[in-house]
Parts: structure tokens; C-alpha cells; sequence
């Protein structure tokens, strides 16, 4: 039987993998990659209660932090553009005018 | 036959107005061929002014929305205002900044309208999915505002900074979130206080509360949160840097405050220590980091992050009080801030050649308006009477110790008297020393006066005279209760 | 409960049998018969232009950017079909005016020049 924490236990892993890959990952486009398994392993958070409470709120609330990832992503991606047109590397090491 | 939820689209119509003009500016910028700026700002006052006058009702409703996911009640009416005062003032600083450095950026204040409006959403929520939709529709603006100067490369930088930590922030506030979801049942402010209310909390809401708490931290820039503060406020453009360490701090704040007193005051003996630490944290590293910049937009980056330690003395302080205190604070630290970053932005001059603090050496002898000005939003800054960031800390710091949090207190008196010291090193640069070089005539505009003009007459007006607006404050706070 | 698992066991191991007997036999009594043709890679039934490793353009980027902005914004209309009947006029109003909204977005961007390749 796959119950309730089986999901949670995987997206909570999914989550700390993506955290990790956050700080740790070098590469812009990485980094963006990881932020989106944070997020995605939230909304397998939010589906996994939404099917086990019985409520659609959850669902909901996933269609919403979709569309919003995709912003996220997108302007991620152009800053990246940017920042590489100035400075030919996406690497976050390298990008340091100030100091973190 | 679904039932039509209750729509009220009067309640929410200055967020709506903002949209509109938001829309109006991005369609008229792209038809006009030269003055592209001055019509879009001409436009985005316009919005603001009207959302204004759109936001009056509010003040004396009090009551939900949209099958009660948005609250319009007087705690809604006071920040609303508060991000229509911060946005029309940023709006006036910028037109010279964008003209000036020869950008035909009118995106610029479509940008600036759509984070103002999802400010406004996320103030009014009575779900935490209307706080994250807010948020993400302000900070998403605001990631591009930051990078938007098309040459600079610290400009850059520090979008791709805010950017990544915003989203993680983000993250963690989501998974804070669901996991409340998932204890609560439903995400709904009254759902949450009756779960909390009920007694029974599991371990999980705890991890989900500290969680969301978390990511408020790194919207108002608590320590240790504030990492991306200072890169970010000296990167951005000075009027933005205003805008953010106003407007974005203000809504942050409400939402914060709202989430927290509204759905989980019964747990408050769990959340209000790690705030007293937070605060703590905030006021000292906040403003012996801002003693030793030498960058007036990285040392008012600190300042504000001080400011939000001060800020969060008030929610420890709790009962209403605490939370009056913050909105009295939160008006009085609008104009202050915003008049210091028009100045910044002004002497700054041409591409913020001179955002040096040597650079204010002098400024005395060449425009002495100018120095005066910048030395009252110093004083209220540093919390001197009788300007309104006197009042603002008097009325925090008293409501801590009325809450009998002396120790936070104590600490909260020690860090301003240490702060005195950076503010008054400006101060001094441009009333005692002479430059060594006689720096370029410096070019007012007269939207650039007029913003600071209303800055330099509200911090001395509420300073003054704060008898009414701290009874707005305590007003405006009682829907929470 | 561990019983019920045993089904499962079975079928592991019966298709882990016939992969690898299938991989197997045809390695053993297959023909090869190699041309440059057939070791060519396959794409899409063309001639391969260069390397695959080659950078992208970052027009691509710009495209992939708006692809997935307005793409995305589809997940809305999926729950509105599911009650679209139910909805009434009041329904198609907000759709209406949330498809107006993506319009604007779309008019910029062509203005803009964002949707030319060159």
C-alpha cells in the first residue's frame, strides 16, 4: 500500500535535494532547474493532502504555484541571457561585483 | 448550477485601477514615439491618485470578499494607502533618473503599477494562497525593476541575486504552507485560527508554521535572512532601492502580521521567540554592518535592515499595541526613506556615478536645501525628535515594554544610539568638509522637488503632530482582533 | 502481508527473464550488415547538419521564454471547460477578460519585435 507519507517522505527529499542543488550548484541554469524540483516537490505536497483530506483547495493552490514557476523561470532565464551577454559565464562564483 | 461566488469588485478596486493603468502605460508606450517616459509617468500618477481616491471607502468596511478569500477592512484602507504614497513618490524620483540616463524605459512604471498592485492583494488576504499570489506578482515585477538598467552590471547581478534567493524563499514558504494545508485542512485565515484555536496542533503545522515564517523573514529582510539585502539595494536603481525598502517591506510586514495574528495567535508562545530573536539579531547586526560602509546605498541597505528589527519589536510586543506601533512606524519610515533615496538618486547623478559617502562632502556650500532635506530624513532615520521616526521607535519601544520585553528594549535603545553615530557621519561630511573636486551642477527636476518636497513636509508633519495618525494606526489594527 | 508480495516477485523476475532473453538471442542470431547510412544519427529522417553539441542561439532562449509564459497560462482554462456549462455567461466574461489581458501581453511582444527571428 502507497499511504499518505509515502508521498510526503518523497517530496520532502525531493525538496531538500532541490534546496541542496540551490546552494551547493554552481551553474545558473542548474540553479533554476533545482528551484523548480523545490516547488514541484510542493506541489506533490499539496496534491498528496488535497487526494487525503478530500478537498480541492490543494489543487488548486498547485495550478496557481505552476503558473507562477514558469514566471519565475522565465525571467530567470532572460536575466541569465543578460548576465551572460556582459559576462560570458553563468557561473554564480564568477558573478561577484559585490560581495555576497 | 455553481453558485456564483460574492463578487465585489468595488472592494478590490485599487488594485484593479492600478492594473488598468498598468495595462494603459504598456499599450501607450508602445504607439507614442517620443516622451514615451513622461506620458507613462503622467499615466501612472493618474492611477495612483485615482486607486486613492477608489481606496477611501475601505476604512470603514469591514468585512470579506470573493467567498472570503480578501479582507476590506481599515487594516486593508491604511496599507494600501501606505503603497499608494510609496509608489506615486517613487514614480516622482524616477522620471529624472530614467530620463536623465537617456533609458526610454516606460516598462518602468508598468512594472512599478503591477507590483503595487499585487502588494495591495497581498495586504488584503484572508487565504494564504492570495498572500503567495500577491507576493509572487510583487516580487516577480520587482526582479526585472532591478535588473532593468540596461548597461550596469551590478544592476544585473543583483536581479540574479534577488532572484534566486526570492525564489527559494519562496519554496520554503510554499512548503511551509502546504504542510499546514495538510494539518488544517484548509488554508483560509478563520480555518487556521480555529485549527490553532482547537489545541491539537501536530508537529507538522509547527515545522509549516516556522517554515511560512521563514520566508517572511527573507521578505522584510530579517537577520539572518538579509544576505541578498545590501547587493540587491546597491545594485537596483536608487528611486527602486526606495520603493523596495518601503513598499515591498510595508506589504511584507502587513501579510506578515495579518498571517501570524490573525490565524495563529493561539500559538503565539511558539512563534514569539524566535521573533524576539530575530529582532535581536536584526538591530545589531543590521547597524554595526551599516557602521563600516563606506557606499551610502549599501549603508542604507543595513539601516533598513535595522529597521526591520525595529519593526519586529512591535510584533513581539503583540496585543494592539504592538502591531499600532508598526503601521504608526511603517507611515513615518515611507517618507523618511523615500526622501533619503531621492536624494541619493539626485546626487548620484548621470549612471550613480556618486553614491560614495565621500561623495556628500559639501553639499552644504552647493545646495543647502538639499543638505538640510537630507539631514532631517537622517534624524528621522536615526530617530531624533521631532521627526517621525522619534514617535515611530517612542511608540514601539513603549509597547515592548508595556508586553514586558525590557530586554529587547534595551537592546533596541542601544543599537539607534549606535546608529546615530553612521547617520551623523553623512551629516557631517556635508556640513564640515569641503570636496576635493567641484562635482557637476546638480539637475532638479520639478517632480524630483515635488516628491521631496511632501517627504521633507510629512516626516516633520506626522513627527510633529502625531496625535491623529496614531490613533489612525490603532484604528486600523483592530480588525486583526 | 508479505505474501501479497510475491506476485510481484514472479513478474520481476519473469520479465527480467524475457528482457534479457530477447537481448540475447538477437545479438546471437542476428545478421549485422553495417553501412554509414544505417550509423547515422536519427533525426527526424533528415541528413544530421553538424555536431549536436553545438551552442544554441539565444534567440532560442527568448522564444523558449514566451513559449513557456503564454503556454502555461493555458492551465487556467482547463478547470474553466470542466464547469464551463455551469458557469453561465459569468464564466465567459472572466475568461473573456483574462484572455484580453494575455493579449495585451501578446500585442508588446510583437511590437516589440520579440517574435522576429531576425
Amino acid at each position: 500500500m502507497v499511504t499518505l507519507q509515502h508521498y510526503l517522505f518523497l517530496s520532502a527529499i525531493l525538496f531538500v535535494l532541490g534546496a541542496v542543488g540551490v546552494m551547493f550548484r554552481r551553474n545558473l541554469i542548474v540553479i533554476l532547474m533545482s528551484l523548480e524540483l523545490m516547488l514541484n516537490a510542493v506541489n506533490l505536497t499539496f496534491i498528496a493532502f488535497s487526494r487525503y483530506l478530500g478537498s480541492i483547495e490543494g489543487q488548486i493552490f498547485v495550478l496557481f504555484v505552476m503558473v507562477v514557476a514558469a514566471a519565475e523561470v522565465a525571467v530567470g532565464l532572460a536575466v541569465a541571457v543578460a548576465v551572460f551577454r556582459q559576462k560570458g559565464t553563468v557561473d554564480v562564483n564568477e558573478i561577484n561585483l559585490m560581495k555576497w | 448550477m455553481i453558485p456564483i461566488p460574492e463578487v465585489n469588485l468595488g472592494g478590490i478596486l485599487p488594485a484593479l485601477v492600478l492594473c488598468l493603468a498598468g495595462l494603459v502605460v504598456m499599450m501607450l508606450g508602445l504607439f507614442i514615439r517620443r516622451g514615451a517616459v513622461a506620458t507613462a509617468a503622467v499615466v501612472s500618477i493618474a492611477g495612483v491618485l485615482i486607486a486613492a481616491a477608489a481606496n477611501t471607502p475601505l476604512r470603514m468596511m469591514d468585512k470579506q470578499a470573493f467567498a472570503g478569500l480578501i479582507n476590506l477592512d481599515a487594516y486593508t484602507w491604511f496599507f494600501n494607502l501606505l503603497i499608494l504614497i510609496s509608489a506615486g513618490l517613487t514614480v516622482l524620483t524616477s522620471v529624472r533618473y530614467l530620463t536623465d540616463d537617456g533609458l526610454d524605459m516606460y516598462e518602468y512604471f508598468v512594472l512599478l503599477l503591477f507590483a503595487s498592485a499585487g502588494m495591495m492583494f497581498m495586504v488584503s488576504a484572508n487565504h494564504l494562497l492570495i498572500v503567495f499570489v500577491g507576493l509572487e506578482t510583487l516580487s516577480i515585477a520587482i526582479y526585472v525593476l532591478v535588473g532593468i538598467l540596461p548597461s550596469s552590471k551590478k544592476s544585473k547581478e543583483a536581479a540574479l541575486k534577488y532572484l534566486l534567493l526570492g525564489a527559494f524563499s519562496s519554496a520554503v514558504f510554499l512548503y511551509g504552507a502546504a504542510l499546514l494545508y495538510g494539518s488544517a485542512g484548509s488554508l483560509g485565515f478563520p480555518e487556521l485560527a480555529k485549527y490553532f484555536k482547537a489545541g491539537q496542533i501536530s508537529r507538522m503545522a509547527y515545522v509549516g508554521m516556522g517554515m511560512v515564517l521563514v520566508g517572511f523573514a527573507f521578505k522584510v529582510a530579517a537577520v539572518p535572512f538579509h544576505m541578498w539585502t545590501p547587493d540587491v539595494y546597491e545594485g537596483a536603481p536608487a528611486p527602486l532601492t526606495g520603493f523596495m525598502s518601503v513598499g515591498v517591506k510595508a506589504a511584507a510586514f502587513a501579510a506578515f502580521v495579518r498571517v501570524f495574528f490573525q490565524s495563529m495567535l493561539p500559538a503565539q508562545m511558539n512563534w514569539i521567540e524566535i521573533i524576539w530573536l530575530l529582532a535581536a539579531l536584526t538591530m545589531v547586526l543590521g547597524n554595526l554592518a551599516a557602521i563600516v560602509q563606506d557606499n551610502i546605498k549599501r549603508m542604507l541597505a543595513y539601516s533598513s535592515i535595522a529597521h526591520a528589527g525595529y519593526l519586529l519589536i512591535g510584533m513581539v510586543a503583540g496585543k494592539e499595541a504592538g502591531p499600532a506601533g508598526m503601521l504608526y512606524y511603517l507611515l513615518a519610515y515611507t517618507f523618511t526613506n523615500l526622501g533619503a533615496f531621492g536624494v541619493v538618486a539626485l546626487v548620484g547623478r548621470k549612471g550613480e556615478a556618486n553614491v560614495m559617502i565621500d561623495d556628500y562632502r559639501g553639499l552644504a556650500k552647493t545646495n543647502p536645501f538639499l543638505a538640510l532635506a537630507m539631514s532631517i530624513f537622517l534624524f528621522s532615520l536615526a530617530g531624533i525628535p521631532p521627526t517621525a521616526g522619534f514617535v515611530g521607535k517612542f511608540t514601539i519601544f513603549s509597547a515592548a515594554i508595556n508586553a514586558g520585553y525590557i530586554w529587547l528594549v534595551v537592546i533596541g535603545v542601544l543599537t539607534s544610539a549606535a546608529s546615530v553615530f553612521y547617520y551623523f557621519r553623512v551629516v557631517m561630511k556635508m556640513y564640515m568638509e569641503v570636496p576635493e573636486t567641484q562635482p557637476a551642477e546638480l539637475q532638479f527636476s520639478p517632480a524630483m522637488l515635488l516628491a521631496l518636497g511632501i517627504a521633507l513636509v510629512g516626516v516633520l508633519y506626522i513627527g510633529v503632530f502625531p496625535t491623529n495618525y496614531l490613533n489612525l494606526a490603532a484604528l486600523s489594527v483592530k480588525p486583526l482582533f | 502481508m508479505i505474501n501479497s508480495y510475491l506476485p510481484v516477485l514472479v513478474i520481476l523476475l519473469v520479465s527480467a527473464f524475457i528482457g534479457l532473453a530477447i537481448i540475447v538471442l538477437s545479438t546471437v542470431l542476428a545478421r549485422r550488415n553495417p553501412t554509414p547510412v544505417k550509423l547515422m544519427p536519427y533525426e527526424c529522417g533528415m541528413d544530421p547538419i553538424g555536431g549536436a553539441r553545438r551552442r544554441f542561439s539565444v534567440r532560442f532562449f527568448v522564444m523558449g521564454m514566451l513559449f513557456i509564459v503564454f503556454d502555461i497560462e493555458l492551465i487556467f482554462l482547463f478547470p474553466w471547460t470542466t464547469v464551463y456549462d455551469k458557469l453561465h455567461f459569468f464564466g465567459f466574461v472572466e475568461m473573456l477578460v483574462f484572455v484580453l489581458i494575455l493579449l495585451v501581453g501578446l500585442v508588446y511582444v510583437w511590437k516589440k519585435g520579440a517574435l522576429e527571428w531576425e
